[in-house]
């Protein structure tokens, strides 16, 4: 079932490792998110399965094929939206949808585009600017936009990070919801641990980078259809976020940080053999 | 608003009756037909010129819209050819950081040429007043809007590019709907700055070339010692020269976005 294929894959820059040596799968339909603190080179990872950056060692493979660069099968949602702010709401799905089916006549690419527009609940916004819509109402025509052309794979980068926390819940609702329908396979990166927990399959745990590495992937037994109310009081759902942010907080204050702290604090630098 | 608008039109009307006034002031003890002519004789000679301006007396004695339409068809056409060039080079080095930085010290050079010092060249080269008038609205309205040009594309957010590659947009919808708007704020300043100066330089062109157009107009009423004429083509050049501005005002409000 190796669907998607993380491929033992490094990634330097200027000669330092952001990460090395990541290997995992992903399996058609899977949802799974990594988690990790910032640096460890997670959205890095993201962008090369997006085929926007090339890995420096290993590679990943889609469906059976390399992937070498950007492609329709693979959609990113962004944390910043990354919406033309020269087009309407209309137009920025309607540019997507046109990419997916250069085949389609106008009036049927209009009717695929309003029906995503009325799924994201933003019927009636067609016509605005995305500089007149909030953060949360962004992210949905961004959500709108990925999911109108039925991609294999969606990445999403962070995707609720620049959403208010009020919005952020529904907005994730309607993520799911959206998921459900379709089923695509999921790769999110992200640093909130309960919206890892709440959407995932599987949650992948980085080290803290520079030279970060996969440290454990662990699987999500929370049975679905899950909502933020029930999963609070889940001893799944405790025995997890309990699990997951020991894990950081231990990264944060791994063996090498640890002793670079104590040499500043004593002024002594930490002998070499240890 | 409403008042701080109707002050400032109070200001400007002060302040044009004022120098109107300066003016009248100062050519006021100057015999008839001497001196420099008033805001009187100045509204006179316009009213003439205004009820028939386009009438045609053969090379030297043309109305001054006619004269101000030749002016305005060389404008459109060498401003015309020279946008074209400039927004397409100007997104070829956009988009190539190091063509840019090639090409860049030549064009650094060819920036601060008066656009008349090329005319010795083309009236050899090509041997037609009248297109080398032409070729010196080319070249004075090329550079603003190719360096705009260029700063706009460069400066395009990565993320929009990014959106672009994902799609798998081709070229030219990749040109159309996405660097080409994105750029489009910059780019229009650029044609703004650029029918400034060519306007600027077509009354200096036509200077030099004769036969037609608003320079020459100019040039001719003094040598008639037409002083009254004389005036209101400055006047008349000014006027347009906001319109046309204005113009370009009016698309770059159409095509701005904020994010």
């Amino acid at each position: 079932m190796r669907f998607l294929d993380i491929d033992h894959v490094s990634k330097d820059f200027a000669g330092v490792s952001v990460f090395s040596d990541v290997a995992f799968s992903i399996a058609e339909g899977e949802f799974v998110t990594m988690i990790g603190h910032s640096g460890c080179g997670k959205s890095t990872l993201l962008n090369i399965i997006a085929g926007l950056e090339q890995p420096s060692a290993g590679g990943v493979v889609l469906s059976g094929r390399e992937i070498t660069g950007p492609g329709m099968d693979r959609m990113v949602v962004f944390q910043n939206f990354s919406l033309m702010p020269w087009m309407t709401v209309f137009d920025n799905i309607r540019l997507a949808v046109r990419a997916a089916h250069p085949d389609w006549s106008r009036r049927r690419v209009a009717e695929w585009v309003q029906r995503y527009v009325d799924m994201v609940g933003l019927t009636g916004a067609e016509a605005k600017r995305p500089a007149a819509l909030s953060g949360g109402m962004r992210q949905r025509v961004g959500l709108a936009r990925a999911f109108s052309t039925e991609p294999k794979v969606l990445l999403l980068d962070e995707p609720f990070a620049q959403i208010d926390a009020l919005t952020r819940g529904v907005i994730q609702d309607e993520l799911v919801r959206m998921w459900s329908a379709s089923r695509n396979t999921v790769f999110m990166v992200t640093h909130d641990v309960d919206e890892a927990i709440l959407l995932s399959d599987r949650i992948a745990l980085m080290t803290k980078g520079p030279n970060a590495r996969l440290a454990e992937i662990i699987p999500v037994k929370v049975p679905r259809p899950r909502t933020r109310a029930e999963l609070i009081d889940d001893p799944e759902y405790l025995r997890l976020r309990n699990h997951i942010l020991h894990f950081l907080v231990e990264a944060a204050q791994r063996p090498g940080a640890a002793e670079v702290e104590i040499a500043a604090s004593t002024g002594r630098l930490p002998s070499m053999d240890t | 608003m409403g008042r701080d608008r109707l002050r400032v039109v109070c200001y400007s009307l002060v302040i044009g009756v004022a120098l109107l006034g300066i003016w009248q002031a100062s050519v006021a003890g100057n015999a008839p037909g001497k001196g420099l002519p008033g805001p009187a004789a100045v509204a006179r000679a316009a009213g003439e010129m205004l009820a028939n301006p386009f009438y045609n007396n053969g090379p030297n004695d043309k109305g001054i819209g006619l004269q101000l339409l030749a002016s305005l068809g060389r404008l459109a056409v060498g401003y015309a050819v020279a946008s074209l060039v400039a927004i397409a080079l100007g997104v070829v080095l956009g988009l190539s950081p190091a063509l840019y930085r090639a090409v860049n010290p030549y064009i650094q050079i060819l920036k601060p040429i008066s656009p008349l010092a090329w005319m010795p060249l083309f009236l050899y080269t090509i041997r037609d007043s009248g297109w080398a008038a032409v070729l010196v609205i080319f070249m004075s309205s090329l550079w603003p809007t190719l360096a705009n040009t260029a700063f706009g594309v460069v400066n395009i957010k990565r993320d929009y590019l990014h959106v672009a590659a994902i799609l798998q947009l081709s070229w030219w919808r990749r040109l159309m709907q996405v660097i080409l708007p994105a750029a489009a704020p910059a780019i229009v300043a650029g044609l703004r700055i650029s029918i400034g100066s060519a306007w600027v330089a077509i009354v200096a062109a036509e200077m030099l070339i004769g036969g037609t157009g608003i320079g020459y107009f100019v040039w001719n009423e003094w040598n008639n010692l037409a002083l009254t004429s004389v005036i209101f083509a400055i006047i008349a050049i000014g006027l347009i020269g906001v319109l046309l501005d204005a113009g370009l005002g009016r698309l770059s409000r159409r095509l701005a976005w904020s994010e």
